[in-house]
């Protein structure tokens, strides 16, 4: 009976207790001192920075790595914060490779863009760890905000409404508040329970409680929530998981990417994290390329992952497709699902077709391959799910499956703004979600002042 | 939060933060800019007198050196004073005061060394309403070729006149700016005051040629095949303009005369430094040119995070902090002693270190123990000159470490000794005030 690494089927303790600490270390381990200053003075300072331009939160990145470069960090932290509270999570976790980074000048000009996101870490880890806050709350407004969802988008509004002076209540339906930022990223982006930390420092400026364990249409209905408070604020994310449209994906061993990588995020320790020793996940996206990789570090022989389209159009970066590659980690274009061949009931193997594109449209050539696994992974999308809102009593505006709103997040239903993955127009990044709920609480502000006081 | 609002010989502005006279400062256009950029104040490009203006070149007017990464390190230029009308200026000047109450707006200005001609201007400018005057004696290059600017600046009689005309004929404060281009800057700064001066700025431009041009044989900035010497300015000048600061603060005879820090002024840092040495203000030129207005934010944020976190309350509470601290060589503390200690987790092993010591200084590094690539300093050799720590490429992987008072200096071998001892009570100054024991 093989053992440890080579372990048949779904089992956990592959690897030795070192192995698990070194593989989910920091993976990009935050810069000293030292390489900070130097790194800042790799910035040109430039006018109209295309970095800050490609920011979602329109960080002021040149004046924030001036900062660095000057020896004032908590000033630094501070031009990062008035724009994006969740900074510090941003920077670990943006795909800064097709953002910021991705246009910086000596990007354009040498291939070697100033690591922007490193040093955003840099000055807000040394703001968080003195637990300097920057934001006074203003005197009460007496107005009350309803958010449902403690993610990035339901955070950063909390925050800003809170500043305005408004008091703020956050339905969270999971047992922590965090959202993606604790449940949906790979664990070396974020170790030492940064997500819990960071909401810490979020609602350290008071006015904000998060009640958690309270799931919009399970708990309470948006009627209530309209009814009780003065604003809504939804920021749910997206609760559904795409179907892979094949055979037998209700063998055991299929199962849902996102759920996986919520699992290894809360588990306290690795090695009684299960995986299979063959891997194939189905998606082309950072869930995708999340679970793959974690697979492969939590100790997996053989990891596949398998896209029906082309290299070039994957969700995933090119800098995450080689996280995968390094890792070890074998990406196959131009397959589809067809079918899941279970031996018990349990996955044995997954049987794809060959896909081309005819004219505009992907098609089945027909063509089959069948590939050993112990475990599938779906991650080929989430999908928002409505029927939680029902009960509004309204109609409620989507569009494409998502909640529709306007440039300042007003949904249809009055009094009601959205922002974050549930929002129809997003890019699903925790960095669109923050600014985001930032700019629909402005638009909260706006309307409850203006009308509580005319 | 710390209160960064200044008040320079009863100019109040929001910051310490002025604009030098020079290009940035030559129109409304770029001073609005300056003034929605958040800068405190500026010094309006020196005017000269009514008549037609002065004419500029037409190649180019600036020159640099770099870093290796092109950071602009200094910057010397051959411009002259404005070469724009004097009504159009004083136009100009008048409406953006008006415009922008709380900010501090001097004129600077340079005319010919005669009475009439001051005379003659001063009142145009107290029309305007603006806050004072900066007489430009500083400019190195042309205008100095026709008797101003650093020709008046130069000679410490001709400040001290040109300065009594002005306070004689002006109820304007008078801020003297001095050139660095003399060899004790405390003789301007005493005619200065002697005339009546309200305050000094300095340092003006250094003269320089920043570079030569080895297939034309040409220096640069080159036009059509020549070159003049131009005023240097930026980052490269801060340490000679700060000693001249400090020496003009802790003269006797000049001492408490409001002084406007001058000289490479790139960060919030920069101004600490200045201002703890004495000065009131500071004026920032090439830091703008290089990077744009929007550097200010900062400074401001920068000065304000660190008195913030210091403690200190006002701009007061730093100013000549530092003065006291600045002394004569012959006043400093010879029975001190430090020795370099090398942090072996920093060290890279470059070996810079040893050799800057082995070849040019004292054999006070290893470069090998044991067979073993290794760096360490011998406290036997080590005279504490500080080499290391500056040839070193790790920040604060070499620091001098003073020695406790008894603690054996095994060079000497002799023990520190607690009493304060300078070289005019050594025993081996023939000059020795007092005698040795």
């Amino acid at each position: 009976m093989a053992t440890g690494h080579f372990k048949q089927g779904i089992a956990g303790g592959r690897l030795s207790p070192e192995q698990y600490a070194d593989n989910f270390s920091d993976l990009h381990p935050p810069l000293d001192h030292h390489e900070a200053l130097v790194e800042s003075d790799r910035c040109y300072f430039c006018y109209d920075a295309p970095c800050m331009n490609a920011c979602p939160t329109s960080i002021d990145i040149p004046l924030f790595i001036r900062q660095i470069a000057t020896g004032n960090p908590i000033g630094s932290a501070k031009t990062i914060f008035d724009q994006n509270i969740l900074g510090g999570m941003c920077a670990r976790v943006c795909p800064t490779e097709t953002l910021c980074e991705e246009v910086c000048v000596r990007e354009v000009a040498e291939g070697k863009p100033v690591q922007i996101g490193r040093l955003q870490r840099y000055a807000t880890d040394v703001a968080m760890a003195q637990n300097k806050q920057f934001y006074p709350r203003a005197a009460s407004t007496g107005k009350t905000v309803a958010v449902v969802g403690a993610g990035p988008a339901g955070l950063a509004a909390a925050h800003r409404l809170a500043r305005h002076g408004h008091d703020v209540t956050i339905l969270e339906a999971r047992p922590k508040a965090g959202g993606l930022n604790e449940y949906g990223i790979a664990a070396y982006k974020s170790i030492d329970n940064f997500a819990q930390a960071e909401v810490d420092y979020v609602t350290s400026i008071g006015g904000i409680d998060i009640q958690n364990g309270k799931a919009l249409g399970r708990d309470y209905q948006l009627s209530d929530l309209i009814r009780n408070y003065d604003a809504v604020f939804l920021g749910m994310g997206l609760g559904g998981v795409n179907a892979l449209r094949a055979d037998g994906e209700e063998a055991q061993g299929v199962t849902n990417a996102v759920e996986f990588i919520a699992e290894l995020r809360q588990a306290s320790d690795l090695a009684s994290l299960p995986v299979g020793r063959r891997v194939v996940v189905i998606g082309g996206g950072m869930t995708a390329i999340d679970a793959a990789v974690q697979s492969k570090l939590l100790g997996a022989e053989e990891v596949t992952i398998c896209y029906r389209r082309g290299q070039e159009h994957m969700n995933a970066s090119a800098f995450e497709q080689d996280l995968a590659a390094a890792n070890g980690v074998t990406i196959r274009h131009w397959l589809q699902p067809k079918r899941v061949i279970a031996e018990g009931g349990k996955v044995s193997a997954i049987e794809l077709e060959y896909t081309a594109m005819k004219g505009e449209k992907l098609v089945g050539t027909g063509e089959r391959l069948t590939l050993t696994a112990d475990q599938v992974f779906k991650a080929i999308g989430q999908s928002f799910i409505p029927s939680a809102l029902n009960g509004s009593g309204a109609s409620f505006a989507l569009e494409a499956g998502r909640i529709k709103v306007d440039a300042d997040g007003r949904t249809s239903l009055a009094n009601v703004w959205a922002g974050g993955d549930c929002i129809f127009g997003g890019d699903d990044l925790t960095v669109s979600a923050v600014a985001q709920g930032r700019d629909a609480a402005e638009s909260i502000h706006r309307a409850l002042t203006s009308n509580g006081r005319a | 939060m710390a209160d960064i609002r200044n008040n320079f010989v009863g100019i109040k502005s929001p910051n310490p933060f002025w604009l030098a006279s020079a290009p940035p400062t030559d129109k409304a256009y770029n001073v609005i800019r300056a003034f929605r950029a958040g800068w405190g104040g500026v010094v309006w490009k020196t005017l000269g007198e009514e008549g037609p203006p002065v004419v500029n070149v037409n190649g180019p007017r600036y020159g640099a050196i770099w870093g290796a990464d092109r950071r602009l390190l200094g910057l010397n230029n051959i411009e002259l004073i404005t070469d724009r009308a004097l009504q159009v200026n004083l136009r100009e000047i008048k409406q953006v005061k008006k415009d922008w109450p709380d900010r501090a707006i001097v004129v600077s200005l340079m005319v010919p060394c005669e009475e009439h001609a001051w005379k003659a201007i001063l009142p145009v400018v107290e029309e305007t309403e603006a806050d004072g005057i900066e007489l430009n004696f500083g400019c190195p290059h042309g205008m100095s070729e026709r008797g101003m600017g650093a020709a008046v600046g130069q000679v410490p009689e001709y400040i001290e006149m040109v300065v009594r005309w002005c306070k004689a004929n002006t109820r304007m404060p008078v801020i003297t700016k001095l050139t660095p281009n003399i060899t004790d800057v405390r003789k301007p700064a005493r005619a200065a005051l002697a005339g009546g001066t309200d305050a000094v700025s300095l340092i003006n431009t250094i003269n320089s040629i920043t570079g030569v041009n080895l297939d034309s044989f040409a220096p640069e900035p080159t036009i059509d095949g020549k070159g003049s010497h131009g005023g240097y300015c930026g980052p490269a000048v801060k340490p000679i303009a700060m000693n001249m600061v400090a020496e003009i603060a802790r003269d006797p005879e000049t001492h408490g005369l409001p002084i406007s820090g001058i000289g490479g002024i790139t960060t919030w840092r920069d101004a600490a430094e200045f201002m703890a040495l004495g000065a009131g203000n500071v004026q920032v030129c090439t830091a703008a040119m290089t990077y744009g207005f929007k550097i200010v934010q900062e400074m401001i944020a920068g000065l304000e995070n660190w008195m913030d976190e210091k403690g200190h309350a006002s701009l007061d509470d730093i100013i000549g902090r530092a003065t006291p601290n600045v002394t004569d060589w012959q006043y400093l503390n010879l029975n001190y002693i430090a020795k370099a200690h090398i942090d072996q987790e920093a060290c890279i092993k470059c070996g810079r270190c040893h050799i800057a010591c082995e070849d040019t200084s004292h054999q006070a590094i290893t470069n090998m123990v044991d067979g073993v690539r290794h760096f360490e300093v011998i406290e036997a050799e080590c005279v504490g000159c500080n080499l290391c720590v500056n040839v070193c490429p790790v920040e604060n992987c070499i620091t001098m470490e003073p020695l406790a008072v008894g603690v054996m200096d095994q060079r000497t071998g002799k023990p520190v000794s607690p009493v304060y001892a300078n070289w005019t009570t050594h025993p081996n100054n023939p000059m020795a005030k007092v005698a040795a024991e």
